[in-house]
């Protein structure tokens, strides 16, 4: 089947198995390999978007649910060539190690600091709870998570 | 494999009366696992997230119609958290913020698990389900609504359209044991509210929702009556004595709450 989707401001079309997922489609039918494929069971948070403004894990989207609809990955953070300031202080803070759970980050974490820009500690924990860092570098996180609320 | 996609209520019922064997999926937290592991592939899937009728909630007179499609994010965050506390709740102990934005309690009554987070705080609250087809619309009381582990009275025509029930505003609360504070599935759950009477209903400590009463004189012998109702199994979570015990100490605390 066929859906259109808006993907970061951008409409693009893709040819979709029916039971695939909104993951999947982005990845491998649209050129978005930012949002990252471990669990699919919506364990780990790596492939964490926007859909219609709302954070969600895009593997337990089905594609043809997001037709019509506006999609935002993590590509859709940095602005010509700058980095997103939560991307940036992700940078700043030493908040990655080997990466892979990042790019979820970057969207939980903006998420999270577009509702709040100076949440708690409990705050975060809760806001990242549903994304997973097997390098258990979270301390890292949550400084960036805290240096991108400072300077918003 | 077919995606229909009705925009609807009426057109969604018509679909579902032609096609029994489609899946309906609305957050498709608990459907995608299933077709990502390739566990399941129906002939086809009923997408319900164009059907804005299966959306939010409204007042009827003092009863409360939650539709089908309201969110855990929804009821954690919005009005319903002080109207439905223990709801709420247990809506906060689900997932993770990117499950609560698209698991619904619809979601929750279809896949009919004995985990599933909103039945104790509905139960405790007397809530009916609504099931609707091009034959009609009718209620069901949530104890017989679920029928057994991942069973529940839906006809093949039948979606589930919404959760009546008339908040109680008694003193409720919910608890939930696991081995961390998210992403878990219960290893047991407990709903308690004291109003007129004292009520406790479980999850994963029995097939179905059991609801269990008791006059408030009677609370001291209440948390020994929650746990000799439950019919808890060893698995991988726990085994049936600590569930058992568990609920004791659970029914304790949480009577601590209520009653204070």
């Amino acid at each position: 089947m066929r859906i259109v989707l808006r993907v970061n401001g951008e409409e693009h079309e893709a040819d979709c198995w029916e039971g695939e997922s909104l993951l999947f489609a982005l990845r491998e039918k649209l050129g978005f390999p930012g949002s990252k494929n471990a669990c699919e069971q919506g364990e780990c948070g790596s492939c964490s978007v926007l859909l219609d403004g709302t954070l969600v894990c895009a593997c337990l989207v089905l594609a043809a649910q997001a037709d019509g609809h506006d999609v935002t990955t993590v590509e859709g953070f940095a602005r010509g060539g700058e980095l997103h300031p939560v991307q940036q202080a992700f940078v700043d803070a030493g908040a990655v190690q080997c990466g892979f759970c990042t790019p979820g980050l970057v969207v939980a974490a903006a998420d999270l600091l577009q509702r709040s820009t100076s949440p708690s500690d409990d705050e975060i924990r809760e806001a990242l709870s549903g994304n997973l860092c097997r390098c258990t570098g979270y301390a890292k996180i949550f400084d960036a998570v805290r240096l991108a609320g400072g300077r918003a | 494999m077919e995606i229909l996609t009705p925009r609807t209520l009426d057109e969604a019922l018509r679909i579902k009366s032609e096609r029994p064997g489609a899946w309906p999926i609305q957050g498709g937290t608990d459907v995608m696992v299933a077709l990502n592991f390739d566990r399941n592939r129906p002939e086809a899937m009923l997408n319900l997230n164009e059907v804005a009728a299966l959306r939010g909630w409204s007042r009827d007179n003092g009863a409360l119609r939650l539709g089908s499609g309201l969110t855990y994010a929804e009821i954690e965050h919005g009005e319903l958290r002080d109207v439905l506390p223990a709801l709420a709740e247990a809506s906060r102990t689900v997932g993770s913020p990117q499950i609560r934005n698209r698991g619904t309690i619809g979601g929750n009554l279809g896949t009919s698990s004995p985990a599933g987070d909103a039945l104790p705080p509905l139960l405790v609250e007397d809530a009916e389900v609504e099931c609707a087809s091009v034959r009609g619309t009718r209620r069901l009381p949530l104890g017989e609504f679920v029928t057994g582990v991942k069973r529940n009275a839906l006809e093949p025509d039948e979606l589930i359209t919404a959760v009546w029930l008339t908040p109680s505003e008694a003193p409720q609360t919910f608890m939930k044991v696991g081995p961390r504070n998210a992403m878990v599935i219960a290893v047991v759950s407990l709903a308690v509210s004291a109003g007129e009477e004292l009520r406790a209903s479980f999850g994963s400590a029995s097939p179905r929702p059991v609801l269990v009463t008791a006059p408030r004189e009677e609370a001291d012998a209440f948390p020994a009556r929650v746990a000799a109702a439950a019919a808890p199994i060893d698995d991988v979570r726990g085994s049936e004595a600590y569930r058992r015990h568990a609920l004791r100490v659970l029914t304790h605390r949480a009577l601590e709450r209520v009653l204070a």
